[in-house]
């Protein structure tokens, strides 16, 4: 009751004019700041930040500035979906999964259905979580607390494992996929040794060439031989993504459809706004998934909204009655990722709020601007500041309301993009694809790797070599290896930390079930599909 | 497309045994180090070593590569089964031009920044590839870099290559000036108004 009426007076203080207005100029920045590729939520808020000084002269309002950033971070996460469903080209990691069938049903002429249903599954992917978070928060994140480094690790098999069921039927393409998107994710430095790995072409391998073609002398005298500049940077998850989908599956399209292709129907009326809106009664499953699923994500320290959005989309596919049908332009598969990323981020909050652990380089940011402000999160911030914490919570649930009402209003201006003629499209795709990448990592060197990246995955693609498992892996692998690592250092090498709940990790005998028990799930779920096909095979040969 | 997709396991099995043999490989400063001495789980009490999980992904690469050969040899994979050549012509000649093209956009933006290269590259593919009038294409390949100059270097201050320094000199820091001492109502309407500009001459295009 207390929490209740709390909570009623964080929102009538949030829906006072100046709060409100910011939440619309919020959401509406970030919308268009995460439509665009190449910037995300958090080049959005990190870039306002700054405004935030000015609010606070203006309105003198501890959690006006506040309010202002959460409205841009939903706002962006509402927006990954656009360049999604529109332009084929997830802007942002959390929309990687958006894209599997937003895509497929932007080609099928229904991208206003895919762009209503994810508008409405982010709304209710945002509402469920903020009600979670302002009715368990203390509660939730001692239960987040609770998982170590093994349970998160065995939780990034399971999201492995249910990426299993995304590559389709050909099961030894789909493993090579996922151990290929996991290896390029350990290009680079090593994080723990600080040591350089897998770095090709380096000093050596580069004089070894040049004295070959009777170039002697020092590499970093000649354009582009210079490691330090290459691979050492490591392989980033958007060169890839943008690379597959914006570049490899424009070409693909290309090739298929020999530029005879109109993208959405070429009036965009209410009606058919409202009969989406009606639609998305096919979607309430993954609908469901996605906000459950991905707020229990969501608040993991060092999970956050992508593989929350990611488990979800696995999920949702491995519980339907037609799995195959995901892919070809199932609103579930754009209504999966879609609630869960908004859920998840909502819930990558709490453990911001309540412990002052970032989930994700966002909520870093808005630490940042709560550290500015004062704030000083931490278990004790519900009872110390009060009246700044439930007008934030407040806040989510108008901005989620606002967020999904501006959405709606701009979806003909989405939709106006696709009305354009496919070869200016394509072109325009291309082109935001290399000034997105640059952008995002003020590199050419990754401008030029996400390119070769995009022609290598559309000979791929030719082959029948399902890639989003790869693009899925290269975004978990890090924290995947980095968990593994400390659990195994933690355990002198013994992989029962991760199998056994009888394994004693801190000497004092405690059982531990939550990783056996994820572990054992994910295992069973890598095992079915293998031993499904494999039946599959003897069948036919009988 | 048999051939094809045994031809691509057989290159994706060597570099999968390539990376294997990367994953051993030690520092380039470090002389004594001993080749796959940090594949271990425990290498002296401290946890993997940096080349374990490369090593095991790389590994099930491999693994992955073999099956994908055994099921090319044995023709139960859809490309083995497939009689239609990898590439048809139309395929081989967009691959060409549409590849081709992205990798002289690549080069231009090398050499004469993100925005002269996307305006070339825009007027290449839309009156070359996509056979849009001439007046359209020169509009659409001027706007579009102009737009994303402006919210990219201007509004976002998120600086795109400029090319050589000649041309960073003589355009972008002047050009640069300019807009960055306008408000952002100015820069609104430098948007809207190309943007008309742009829906005029798609108008006059489509008549």
């Amino acid at each position: 009751m207390e929490i209740l009426a709390a909570l009623t007076d964080g929102i009538l203080i949030a829906m006072q004019p100046h709060n409100l207005g910011l939440a619309v100029i919020g959401v509406i920045v970030g919308l268009f700041v995460g439509a665009l590729p190449g910037l995300g939520s958090v080049n959005g808020v990190a870039i306002l930040l700054p405004f935030t000084f000015v609010i606070n002269e203006a309105t003198s309002d501890p959690a006006s500035p506040m309010i202002f950033l959460a409205a841009i971070y939903y706002g962006a996460m509402y927006g990954g979906a656009i360049s999604s469903i529109t332009l084929g080209i997830p802007g942002a990691s959390t929309a990687v999964a958006t894209t599997f069938d937003g895509r497929p049903m932007a080609l099928q002429g229904n991208a206003d259905r895919a762009l209503v249903t994810a508008a409405i599954a982010s709304f209710i992917g945002g509402t469920v979580a903020t009600v979670f978070f302002s009715g368990f928060a203390p509660f939730l994140s001692s239960v987040a607390l609770d998982f170590g480094n093994p349970e998160i690790f065995a939780l990034m098999l399971l999201a492995f494992a249910t990426f299993i069921g995304l590559g389709g039927d050909d099961i030894p393409k789909t493993m090579f996929s996922i151990f290929f998107g996991l290896l390029l994710a350990t290009v680079g430095f090593d994080t723990i040794s600080g040591e350089p790995r897998l770095i090709f072409f380096n000093d050596r391998e580069q004089t070894a060439v040049l004295e070959a073609v009777g170039m002697t002398g020092a590499a970093e005298n000649v354009p582009y031989f210079d490691s330090i500049g290459w691979f050492s940077r490591g392989i980033q998850f958007l060169v890839l993504a943008i690379g597959v989908y914006g570049i490899g599956e424009m070409i693909w399209t290309i090739n298929a459809s020999r530029y005879k292709l109109t993208m959405t129907e070429t009036k965009i009326s209410f009606s058919r706004i409202m009969k989406a809106i009606v639609g998305m009664k096919d979607a309430w499953k993954g609908t469901t998934i996605g906000s459950f699923l991905g707020f229990f994500v969501g608040i993991l320290p060092a999970a956050g909204a992508t593989p929350g959005s990611l488990m979800s989309y696995g999920v949702a596919k491995m519980t339907s009655r037609n799995p195959k049908s995901y892919g070809q332009g199932n609103p579930d598969g754009v209504a999966a990722p879609e609630a869960a990323n908004n859920s998840a981020s909502t819930g990558a909050m709490l453990p911001m709020m309540t412990l002052g652990i970032p989930g994700s380089p966002t909520t870093a940011v808005l630490l940042a601007g709560m550290v500015i402000w004062g704030l000083e999160p931490g278990p004790r911030m519900f009872e110390d500041r009060p009246e700044f914490v439930w007008p934030l919570i407040g806040s989510f649930y108008i901005s989620n309301i606002v967020a999904v009402l501006v959405n709606l209003a701009f979806i003909p201006l989405f939709l106006w993009v696709l009305r354009m003629p496919f070869t200016i499209l394509a072109p325009v795709i291309f082109v935001l694809s290399v000034i997105g990448t640059y952008a995002a990592y003020d590199n050419m060197y990754d401008v030029w790797l996400m390119v070769f990246f995009g022609i290598g995955a559309y000979l791929l693609r030719i082959l029948d070599y399902p890639l989003a498992p790869a693009v899925l892996a290269v975004v978990l692998g890090t924290t995947a290896e980095q968990k593994l690592r400390q659990s195994l250092l933690l355990s002198d090498g013994d992989f029962a930390i991760f199998y056994s709940p009888f394994f004693d990790r801190d000497g004092k005998g405690q059982e531990w079930w939550i990783a056996p028990i994820t572990t054992w799930v994910a295992v069973i779920l890598i095992l079915l599909p293998i031993i499904l096909w494999a039946m599959k095979k003897i069948r036919a040969k009988a | 497309m048999r051939r094809a997709e045994f031809v691509t396991a057989i290159i994706l099995g060597l570099l999968s045994a390539y990376l294997m043999w990367k994953s051993g490989e030690g520092p380039e400063w470090d002389t004594e180090y001993v080749h796959w001495s940090n594949i271990g789980v425990n290498i002296d009490g401290s946890g993997p070593g940096k080349g374990f999980w490369p090593f095991y992904l790389a590994l099930g690469m491999l693994v992955s590569c073999i099956w994908i050969i055994v099921n090319t040899i044995r023709r139960t994979s859809p490309p083995s089964q497939s009689d239609e050549p990898f590439m048809d012509a139309y395929a081989k000649k967009m691959l060409l031009f549409v590849g081709g093209g992205l990798i002289g956009f690549l080069l231009l933006v090398e050499w004469f920044s993100m925005y002269f290269g996307i305006a070339i590259f825009m007027f290449y593919y839309m009156m070359f590839l996509g056979r849009h009038p001439l007046f359209l294409s020169i509009v659409t390949s001027l706007v579009v870099p102009f737009w994303l100059y402006l919210f990219f270097d201007i509004v976002m201050t998120k600086i795109q290559p400029k090319g050589m320094r000649w041309l960073e000199d003589a355009f972008y820091n002047p050009t640069g000036e300019f807009f960055r001492s306008q408000s952002l109502i100015t820069i609104a309407l430098c948007f809207v108004i190309s943007g008309a500009l742009l829906a005029l001459s798609a108008r006059a295009a489509r008549e």
